[in-house]
């Protein structure tokens, strides 16, 4: 018994110990060529130069940097403005790609036929070249600074980027951000209260009405309690270029529009694919309660699409977070951007490739957790 | 009595109402169903008429098709003279134009081995010696050597070298990443937990990274006095980033073949090698042939990507032209250039993929 059992393992238990060997062996070959590489071009190894003065310019930033800062503050102004990006792109991309998904099984024949011709060309196309072609239109159809676009107020659009006033906070406003954490947090009690109410009578409080009236109520009504806490930093058009205020930088813009474009087309490709798996009968069910065609869509087959769709929408997501490192290509300073400055000032290509990686994985860890977890919320609970 | 009879004739029927024939029905079903519908479809035509008559007045009436750049100063249309211009490096890069013909006729092979794929006639036994054959003519064609006057891997680019990192990529990761997928699988702990690690790893990064590190890092992996050319880097990065993918996607296919199959096999006295690649395998990646494309069509795209760590690709050839001091400002029918070859091309073997699912997979020739 004991020989043949022996027997039959003693194949497997070689083969695992040949391959851990040869990976042991590769392993320290190239961890002794690095050595000798290292020490041959004179590359310091280890996390040191982290603290060093950077020196370098970083034209968009979220938090105060200057390029006196060391190559740490540098490398976290990147990883910000990787998260910067990904978020608004996330929230955006799902915004069209639902209405993208959703014309595409649209009666209507030719709006289907545009979604489908969107689609198509989208997804058929690298995305570089998008990123390449957004920003190349995007410099040459704006105006200098000197004949900038003005749609209203003090917003100004030109080839530098969109320029809006910056609000700046005073004393007092804390009174108002507490209101408005008030007025959300009743009316998500207030929602709670009316769902609850709606499940045991069949009739539910006006609960969208009172939390807007309580959301728009309070904050204002705080704002001029507290002696108006606010001011506006409004930009203005100095020697060649507007200063002050906020901007969003052509680099940044050419980025968010390619990206949301980029990936709506594959969102709305599972939004289509969930929508068509919901059954027939649904609908038809849900027409003969008499339901209107907008209602169908919202409460009967979306929530059903939406258990169909999110695996293959977590997958976007990540692949979205990946592609914003494509900012590289166009000039916006994200991690890899501002990474790939400090491998060639400084060689330590080991160490940067390592945090990149480590930042990826961690956010798309974090991603796909979160993104799980709402999967499991939404699936059919059998009972 | 008889007389009295009258006999009952009806009145030719009436046409039917112009509402409910022929072009105004298709209009108010498919255009005016409901006052939303109608809304839609107004704004869709405004939207259209906005932007295709413009479009066709700048990129076909008022366009510039031939000539030196002195021609498309002042015009309102597009430069197509630019292309024109400019084609041959975008297709293959600063390859010598003498020797042009090399990749020329490794295209036109490229384009019949294709052809024979494509049409399903050939069997499959011929096809798997076709392309490899396929490969190594081109390779020699392009690269020269034997019998051919040498060209240096520096020299390859364009369109050319596209095609050629995508090819060589698919070629080499769909054997490399079947081998991760099945490792995967194995029930040997040390070998799958590799295989995950690898896997996750690399699919958890993006591919920039990747090409950063074979395109920066590699060399400090090697021995001190040992060099690969930056190309060679570069395809090696491609591989190991597309085997990853390629592995998640056979691993779908490994899991749907039935266990009978496994078990039925096993009872005929196959040994797990042979059940393995004659019996699982050949399932398997039939199951999967419409999303191993899908990942080739991925490739291809992102082959773009190398323009980052200075390959000069389709892509970065036609950026590279339209910073050409004598064609300044025709960055967007380069672009567009690209694209509609691109898509060409993706949209291309995205039908193909859809016409073999279309088949089923059962349906093996």
């Amino acid at each position: 018994m004991k020989a043949s059992k022996l027997k039959t393992q003693l194949p497997t238990l070689l083969a695992q110990t040949l391959v851990v060997g040869a990976i042991l062996y590769v392993a320290l070959q190239l961890f002794q060529n690095t050595q000798a590489n290292l020490e041959a071009r004179n590359i310091a190894s280890g996390f040191g130069f982290l603290s060093v003065e950077g020196g370098l310019p970083i034209n968009d930033t979220l938090l105060p940097y200057s390029p006196a800062d060391t190559y740490g503050q540098a490398f976290v102004i990147g990883i910000l403005n990787t998260l910067f990006v990904s978020a608004l792109s996330i929230v955006l991309a799902t915004i069209l790609g639902v209405l993208v998904g959703v014309a595409r099984v649209s009666t209507n024949w030719l709006v289907a036929r545009l979604a489908a011709v969107y689609v198509e060309v989208l997804r058929n196309i690298p995305l570089l070249l998008t990123l390449f072609f957004c920003y190349s239109t995007l410099l040459a159809f704006l105006p200098a600074p000197r004949n900038s676009l003005n749609p209203f107020g003090d917003i100004f659009i030109n080839n530098r980027g969109m320029f809006a006033s910056r609000p700046e906070f005073q004393d007092g406003m804390g009174w108002v951000f507490l209101a408005v954490t008030g007025a959300a947090l009743a009316s998500i009690l207030l929602i709670r209260k009316s769902k609850r109410m709606r499940d045991e009578t069949g009739r539910g409080l006006p609960a969208g009405w009172l939390s807007l009236g309580l959301l728009a109520g309070l904050p204002t009504a705080a704002y001029f309690l507290a002696g108006q806490p606010l001011a506006f930093d409004v930009p203005a058009l100095k020697g060649f270029n507007f200063k002050g205020g906020m901007v969003l930088k052509p680099e940044f813009s050419a980025l968010l529009i390619g990206l949301v474009m980029y990936t709506a087309a594959f969102i709305g490709e599972n939004v289509r694919s969930g929508i068509q798996s919901v059954d027939k009968g649904q609908l038809e069910a849900a027409k003969a309660l008499g339901l209107k065609p907008g209602m169908v869509m919202r409460k009967v087959i979306l929530p059903q699409t939406l258990r169909v769709c999110i695996p293959a929408t977590t997958n976007d997501y990540t692949s979205l977070v990946k592609n914003s490192s494509l900012a590289v290509a166009i000039g916006y300073p994200d991690m890899v951007s501002i990474g790939g400055t400090i491998i060639g000032q400084n060689d330590q290509a080991i160490e940067i490739i390592g945090m990149w990686m480590a930042v990826y994985l961690t956010i798309n860890l974090v991603l796909s957790m979160g993104m799980n977890w709402f999967n499991a919320k939404v699936q059919l609970v059998e009972r | 009595m008889s007389s009295q009879t009258k006999t009952f004739t009806p009145s030719p029927s009436s046409p039917p109402p112009i509402a409910a024939t022929g072009v105004i029905l298709w209009l108010r079903t498919n255009l005016f169903s409901s006052w939303f519908n109608s809304a839609l479809s107004i704004l869709a035509l405004l939207l259209l008429i906005k932007t295709i008559p413009p479009l066709i007045s700048w990129a076909l009436i008022h366009a510039v098709w031939l000539g030196g750049p002195e021609m498309c100063d002042g015009t309102t249309g597009a430069c197509w003279a630019f292309i024109a211009a400019k084609a041959r490096v975008m297709l293959i890069g600063t390859y010598p134009p003498e020797l042009a013909w090399r990749p020329l006729t490794a295209a036109v092979l490229f384009a019949g081995v294709i052809a024979a794929t494509v049409s399903g006639r050939c069997r499959k036994r011929i096809l798997t010696g076709i392309w490899p054959l396929f490969f190594v003519i081109a390779l020699w064609l392009v690269g020269g050597n034997a019998g051919l006057k040498e060209v240096d891997q520096s020299m390859w680019g364009g369109l050319m070298l596209s095609l050629g990192l995508a090819a060589v990529g698919i070629l080499l990761s769909v054997p490399f990443g079947i081998l991760l997928a099945l490792g995967r699988q194995s029930r040997m702990v040390s070998i799958s937990s590799i295989c995950i690690g690898f896997i996750e790893l690399v699919r958890g990064v993006p591919l920039i990274t990747i090409l950063f590190m074979a395109s920066v890092m590699m060399p400090l992996f090697l021995p001190v006095n040992m060099q690969i050319n930056n190309l060679l880097r570069v395809q090696v990065g491609i591989i190991f980033f597309s085997s990853a993918y390629i592995a998640e996607v056979v691993r779908g296919g490994l899991q749907a073949v039935p266990t009978g199959q496994i078990d039925a096999a096993k009872a005929l006295g196959l040994s797990p090698w042979m059940v393995t690649s004659f019996v699982i395998l050949p399932q398997a990646l039939r199951y999967v042939l419409p999303s191993l494309i899908g990942r080739c069509i991925a490739l291809f795209k992102d082959t773009s990507l190398v323009i980052i760590v200075g390959l000069l690709d389709f892509l970065g050839m036609a950026k590279a032209a339209s910073q050409d001091q004598v064609w300044l400002g025709h960055e967007v029918e380069g672009y567009i250039f690209c694209a509609v070859v691109y898509w060409c091309i993706c949209f291309g073997m995205s039908r193909y993929g859809r016409s073999i699912e279309k088949r089923g997979p059962k349906n093996n020739s």
